[in-house]
């Protein structure tokens, strides 16, 4: 009983995070500015990672979690890579 | 769906509120980011997500692995810290980026103005 519970809200949990990446999709490819751009850019990449998580509570596998972990550091590189484009006109000067 | 169909009442309980919760906060937080007016409110909203969401779908992930694992399984505090320690961080620059772009363009247009109008700073003309 508990089982099908912990089923049916991790996929409403899913839907929800899905639906979440697509507003962030959303301001990613219609954001007045490039900040807006990046906003999204920032917001996507954390509900990917919660995606991965719930995927892998779903699954039971701990294979999920290292996925999360690389994309919490690499979207972080990414995002100040970015903001650095945008204050200076260049990533490495 | 091997593992989380083995957990007793209280841990599936338990996994699928704070599921739950941390979903329902992302999304809000991104409909915060899909509908409000102006940059400088948009930049608050995804940080309900990043915070609040975050933390509770890995203390979620956290009490499903230790029931299913029969130890504790703690090492999803790593992306807590590594997510409380970048989103501000990430934020400041962005906002500041922002601020900086905003500034510029304000003079730039001040300025085109002012030549096109035959106005002059005051630093031009001849003291008198």
């Amino acid at each position: 009983m508990s089982a099908t519970w912990l089923t049916w809200s991790l996929t409403l949990a899913q839907i929800m995070l899905a639906l979440a990446m697509a507003c962030a999709v959303f301001r990613l490819l219609r954001g007045p500015r490039a900040q807006d751009r990046v906003l999204g850019l920032d917001a996507l990449y954390v509900n990917a990672m919660l995606l991965l998580l719930t995927f892998g509570i779903r699954s039971g596998s701990t294979l999920y979690f290292e996925a999360a972990l690389v994309i919490a550091l690499l979207g972080f590189v990414g995002t100040v890579a970015l903001v650095k484009f945008l204050l200076r006109g260049e990533v490495i000067e | 769906m091997i593992g989380a169909t083995e957990l007793p009442g209280w841990a599936a309980i338990t996994t699928a509120l704070l599921v739950l919760v941390g979903a329902g906060l992302t999304l809000t937080g991104s409909l915060g980011l899909l509908r409000l007016q102006r940059f400088y409110e948009r930049v608050h909203a995804p940080t309900l997500g990043a915070t609040l969401g975050t933390g509770s779908i890995l203390i979620a992930s956290m009490v499903c692995f230790t029931v299913l694992q029969t130890r504790p399984v703690l090492h999803e505090i790593l992306i807590a810290v590594f997510m409380t320690i970048t989103t501000p961080i990430t934020l400041m620059l962005l906002v500041r980026a922002a601020l900086f772009r905003d500034r510029h363009e304000a003079a730039r247009r001040e300025s085109m103005a002012g030549a096109s109008s035959g106005e002059r700073p005051d630093t031009d003309r001849p003291a008198s």
